[in-house]
């Protein structure tokens, strides 16, 4: 191309805006306004007019639509965007469902669209039936009807619940080829709305000798966990509302116990019972399914926190990249301890990062999305992403990650759980044609 | 500090009376023990919780053959689902399976999920002796205890489990 004042500018504008390698662009170039941006665009804006034909009404609009239905599902031409079951048949053993990352965009995850893990299937629950005791080490026991609790004070906050297990393929030795919703699909973030539990705990009163106490649902399994005081205190809620309708059956319908921030399994379903005591009660789930093996033999217990974590959803794998120009990387970040402060992009495989642009508000325990304007020039290249928290914790690397918790000899079933807590880097790679492979990088 | 604050604070401390009560919705309803006995089936490490009753490995070979070796093989060395009997050390780190011998840390949690979650089909279906006699039996075929020590409220807590000290408490702080 030869050489004139206007197009020199054009590409000097062009190097202010990428920062950082393979054609990583400021965060805020949409900020600073079109002129800016259609700079960094140049060269790689669509060509030539879409329509062969002039515009003309399709059917849809030359007739009445559809009757309006009385609890709405998306449109059918979004059937894809489904969750995946491990045990679609309901053989007696564990249920996971997983959220499809790929095909959503925002913070928040529908209803309908929630990860599940049943490990007995969802009780079918008649909500006049259903009670909340407490008792154990407590001034006075008290039950309460689903009625009762919906009278009380309630509050609503947007947290995550993820499972323990999830990214578990990511112990793998080799990258397990799958897309986000089988690496990642056991996290969801929703609108929970329910009553304090520290409001109920100070109608019973508190026993000083308490320090813990034991979650049980009313499911078949009467699954129960042991859950430190603190954490009751501090910001544990009775969820009755999940996005502003009733806890869906998976979710632990007509109520279950939220811990903002901590393991899932802990988050019990169905909750029928708290039982104040004095020590764990050292159940199943949490010394034996959610302690977690460490090379050498040790086991953590008592993880709880779900650590800082983030993965891209857009592109990842599945979602192909057409033809060189201009995509927006995206995706999730979020952390048991507070708020996302930071998260770092890279486009070749870590030797360079750019920070992403936070979509607001970015609140505590709950979903971020982050958004990285990106220009491909047809090349190989390799996408991560790395978050920081609040309280300064930030993603460790690959290295750093398996050197403390481990990988497996062999490479594993994508649906089994070598273990738990994995929170380093994913890392996508883009080949020349635009297909997205799961990499270690 | 203004008046209205007091019966919260009186709360807190732990003062409240009947009257304090009264300022929260209070939309409890008091519950007596025994009200809750059928769900209050937790089991602690050192016991607490254990019903009165026993039971001996030769009583629980005959319930596992009827009620469990469908799911967990004969005599507990696995089926469809999980072995019961037997584990590899676990110094072969994160690929290693988790059993009962090698990994749980206290014989209590096999009484506890006995008794709440099995059999699949039919949970809280056995009776506490049935229990006790079933962990006697996995724990006799692990051979945690001899062939014919009898499990009750005074011997289980007492079987020392291999992994015991096994474990790193992941967050210290957090408790």
């Amino acid at each position: 191309m030869e050489t004139t004042p206007s197009n020199r500018s054009e590409r000097e504008r062009e190097k202010l805006e990428v920062v950082a390698g393979n054609g990583l662009l400021d965060r805020r170039a949409f900020l600073r306004g079109g002129a800016a941006f259609a700079a960094a665009m140049t060269g790689y804006t669509l060509v030539g007019s879409a329509a062969a034909e002039p515009l003309a009404d399709d059917s849809w609009s030359r007739e009445p639509g559809n009757l309006v239905p009385a609890y709405g599902v998306p449109s059918r031409f979004e059937k894809n965007v489904a969750r995946t079951l491990s045990n679609p048949k309901g053989e007696p053993r564990t249920q996971h469902a997983r959220t499809p990352h790929h095909l959503l965009n925002g913070t928040i995850t529908p209803n309908g669209l929630h990860f599940v893990i049943s490990h007995a299937g969802d009780a079918d629950i008649d909500p006049e039936k259903h009670h909340l005791v407490i008792h154990g080490l407590v001034k006075r026991p008290l039950v309460f009807t689903l009625d009762a609790l919906a009278r009380y004070p309630m509050v609503s906050r947007m947290t995550f619940v993820e499972c323990g297990g999830n990214s578990a393929p990511m112990f793998s030795k080799e990258p397990i080829q799958a897309s986000v919703q089988a690496l990642h699909g056991l996290a969801s973030c929703a609108e929970w709305t329910g009553v304090p539990l520290s409001t109920l705990l100070e109608e019973t009163g508190i026993d000083p000798r308490a320090k813990w106490l034991i979650a049980e649902g009313a499911d078949s399994l009467a699954l129960s966990r042991s859950v430190p005081l603190t954490k009751a205190l501090d910001d544990a809620m009775i969820a009755l509302y999940q996005n502003g309708e009733r806890l869906m059956p998976g979710n632990g319908y007509p109520m279950r116990l939220l811990l903002p921030g901590w393991e899932g399994n802990m988050n019990v379903k169905f909750l029928r019972r708290l039982k104040l005591v004095e020590q764990p009660a050292m159940s199943y789930y949490e010394t034996r399914t959610y302690s977690q093996i460490l090379p050498g033999g040790k086991a953590y217990r008592f993880y709880f926190v779900q650590e800082v974590k983030s993965f891209i959803t857009h592109p990842s794998p599945g979602l192909a990249l057409k033809g060189p120009g201009y995509y927006e990387i995206s995706g999730i970040a979020y952390s048991g301890n507070g708020r996302i402060s930071k998260v770092m992009v890279s486009a070749d495989g870590g030797q360079s990062w750019a920070q992403a642009a936070l979509q607001g508000p970015v609140l505590s325990k709950a979903f971020a999305r982050f958004r990285m304007p990106w220009r491909w020039d047809g090349g190989p290249a390799v996408l991560q992403s790395r978050a920081w928290d609040e309280g300064g914790n930030v993603q460790p690397t690959r290295a750093q990650f398996v050197a403390q918790r481990g990988e497996t000899q062999k490479v594993p079933n994508v649906l089994a759980f070598p273990n738990q807590h994995y929170n380093s880097l994913t890392s996508w790679a883009i080949d020349g044609k635009g297909e997205v492979k799961h990499v270690y990088a | 500090m203004s008046t209205h604050r007091l019966p919260a604070i009186a709360l807190a401390l732990g003062l409240g009376s009947g009257a304090a009560f009264a300022a929260g919705p209070n939309l409890g309803t008091p519950i007596e023990p025994a009200e809750i006995a059928a769900w209050d089936i937790s089991i602690q490490p050192d016991g607490t919780g254990l019903p009165i009753g026993g039971g001996t490995p030769a009583q629980g070979a005959k319930i596992f053959a009827q009620k469990c070796a469908l799911c967990h093989g004969e005599s507990g060395k696995g089926g469809v689902f999980a072995a019961l009997v037997g584990g590899a050390p676990l110094i072969g780190g994160i690929d290693t399976p988790k059993t009962i011998a090698n990994f749980w840390g206290y014989s209590t949690t096999v009484f506890d999920f006995i008794r709440r979650a099995m059999p699949w089909q039919q949970p809280r279906s056995l009776t506490d002796n049935e229990v006790y006699a079933l962990t006697a039996f996995i724990l006799a075929q692990n051979k945690l205890i001899g062939e014919d020590d009898s499990m009750n409220a005074e011997t289980l807590p007492k079987v020392r489990m291999p992994n015991r000290d096994g474990f790193i408490i992941r967050f210290p702080d957090k408790i």
